[in-house]
């Protein structure tokens, strides 16, 4: 690891201005000052040499206001700096929001899970082997217009949605699906004050530039994520080569609003095979308003998978993709609430 | 005829003595320490090779150390202050065999800086045993054989307690499944859901 210098945050403002630094129109992930909350991501592609920050700023000294859990009415805030097993523990998102405890008990260790933050977590980057290992020139997202050595090498863990000719790198999380699913928002503290996006709106697709993964820029922090509305009918299911502690092929985030048998909103987003977080509306489009059954679910699981690109070892994510997207549909439609 | 020196009687030197020997040394030297500001303001340029003072608590006991920022909590353990229980597997936090708690929540140590482990109770392998009395997952281990070549086996005892009094250990199933972030590379698995299972009502019953 390179050497760097160790700094404890104050208080919200001060930490934007230190990791504003004097660049701003840099992806965050390359500023020379970096933001830790649980580490478990900066850490170790620090050791990897994959990430080179001069300075490290802990941002955890601002856990205060932003770690709280607060179900307000109907809607429910979750601080940035909540650790994703405080929140998969807690029976009032097990019980309304299914799919967010799931998504964040599914991911990881239990160790990992009591350090890792909300935000880091919904930030973590690629497990990209050639993005990890920086024997490999080739990566667009670590040293931009190098090339892609997984489109031609060994790419069975790779995105089948969203891809581009620059990169394939699938998003490794299971959090962000339920976050994109459920129409999320998220709040920012930058250097222009506090803003508020859809949680659509902070990640981005590879494209031409995929060193650039979300629309934040260096100065930005994650202060929280709101969801509206409760979703007792909802479920993460996730498929891995382990049955424990092990980064998804296939998941599905799933919402169902049912009544009598219909479908009056499907909300659906798709984890382990698109290079970010993925919502599948062609899908939701084909159940609502439909009686769900076998046929309606297998037809919206085909659409969701219907701009699908496979490459050599990675065919197989779209017929996996499917039945997750088809177990997930029925699981949530028969689960009692 | 071939003599082995015979190492048990003649030489008392072993790996572990000359590690716990040899921690904390070799940063002796009287070099000039920073101190860490607490303020987020951009600081004056540093010169971030010079190490840095700081203290952690250890089993109970503040250690002063003086370190480079980049040591995590598993080298200051294992380098510094000579606790060399807590073992260094995959470096990664992909195994657990670093496993430590911290404020009392199971954590990899070595994706754990010690900057930022000031002020918190960090409690190892070392600090379990009372009195000469081992805990009783330590005990649990020994009766069910939980372990073969032993080197996990410190990050799946301290997993354990965690996993127990977070509520986790109710079923084989979750034993398995809150349990699965400490790799065993002998597969001692079944023992170890056995281990956890028997020292779980001691633990509860406090």
């Amino acid at each position: 690891m390179r050497p760097f210098a160790y700094q404890r945050a104050g208080d919200p403002s001060s930490a934007v201005r230190v990791l504003a630094g004097s660049e701003d129109d840099i992806p965050p992930t390359v500023a020379a000052i970096q933001a830790l909350a649980g580490g478990t991501t900066l850490i170790d592609l620090m050791k990897l040499d994959v990430m080179r920050p001069s300075t490290i700023l802990d941002i955890n000294p601002l856990a205060e206001g932003w770690s709280e859990i607060k179900l307000d009415g109907g809607d429910l805030w979750l601080g940035a700096l909540a650790r994703m097993s405080d929140v998969a523990d807690n029976p009032d998102i097990q019980r309304n929001y299914p799919v967010v405890a799931d998504s964040l008990k599914l991911a990881a260790s239990a160790q990992l899970r009591n350090m890792a933050t909300l935000a880091g977590n919904v930030l973590q980057r690629t497990r990209c082997t050639y993005f990890r290992d920086v024997s490999y020139a080739a990566c667009n997202k670590r040293s931009p217009h190098s090339g892609c050595a997984a489109l031609e090498g060994f790419n069975r863990p790779h995105a089948v949605l969203g891809t581009s000719d620059q990169c394939i790198a699938t998003y490794p999380g299971d959090f962000a699906q339920a976050l994109i699913a459920l129409d999320a928002t998220v709040d920012i503290t930058g250097r222009t004050g506090e803003r508020t996006i859809p949680f659509a709106q902070l990640h981005r697709p590879p494209g031409d530039s995929p060193e650039t993964e979300t629309t934040l820029t260096p100065g930005d922090l994650i202060s929280g994520f709101t969801i509206s509305g409760s979703f007792p009918r909802s479920v993460y299911v996730k498929v891995r080569d382990r049955q424990s502690y092990e980064f998804a092929l296939a998941s599905a985030a799933v919402a169902l609003d049912l009544q009598n048998g219909f479908v009056r909103e499907a909300r659906i987003a798709l984890g382990g095979v698109a290079t970010a977080p993925w919502r599948a509306r062609e899908a939701e489009a084909i159940l609502g308003g439909q009686r769900f059954d076998d046929g309606i679910a297998g037809r919206a699981a085909e659409a969701a998978f219907a701009g699908a690109t496979p490459r050599k070892d990675n065919a197989f994510k779209i017929e996996l993709g499917k039945r997750v997207v088809m177990h997930a549909l029925h699981q949530a439609a028969t689960m009692e609430i | 005829m071939i003599h082995l020196p015979d190492s048990t009687n003649k030489s008392r030197f072993n790996r572990r003595t000359f590690i716990a020997a040899t921690a904390g040394t070799a940063l002796a030297a009287p070099v000039a320490a920073r101190a860490i500001g607490a303020s987020a303001e951009p600081a004056a340029p540093q010169d971030v090779s010079s190490p840095v003072n700081t203290t952690l608590r250890v089993n109970g006991e503040d250690k002063p150390l003086t370190i480079d920022a980049r040591t995590t909590v598993l080298d200051a353990l294992r380098e510094h202050i000579g606790l060399t229980g807590s073992k260094k597997g995959c470096d990664h936090g992909q195994c657990g065999a670093c496993t430590v708690l911290i404020d009392d929540r199971r954590v990899v140590s070595c994706l754990t800086l010690a900057l930022a482990a000031q002020g918190k109770d960090i409690l190892t392998i070392e600090g379990l045993a009372k009195d000469g009395k081992l805990h009783p997952m330590q005990q649990a281990f020994v009766d069910q054989d939980a372990f073969q070549c032993g080197y996990c086996t410190p990050g799946q005892i301290m997993s354990a307690i965690a996993c127990v009094k977070e509520g986790h250990a109710g079923t084989d199933d979750d034993i398995r499944e809150y349990m699965s972030g400490n790799i065993c590379r002998c597969a001692a698995y079944p023992n170890i859901v056995a281990a956890v299972k028997q020292a779980a009502p001691e633990i509860l019953k406090g």
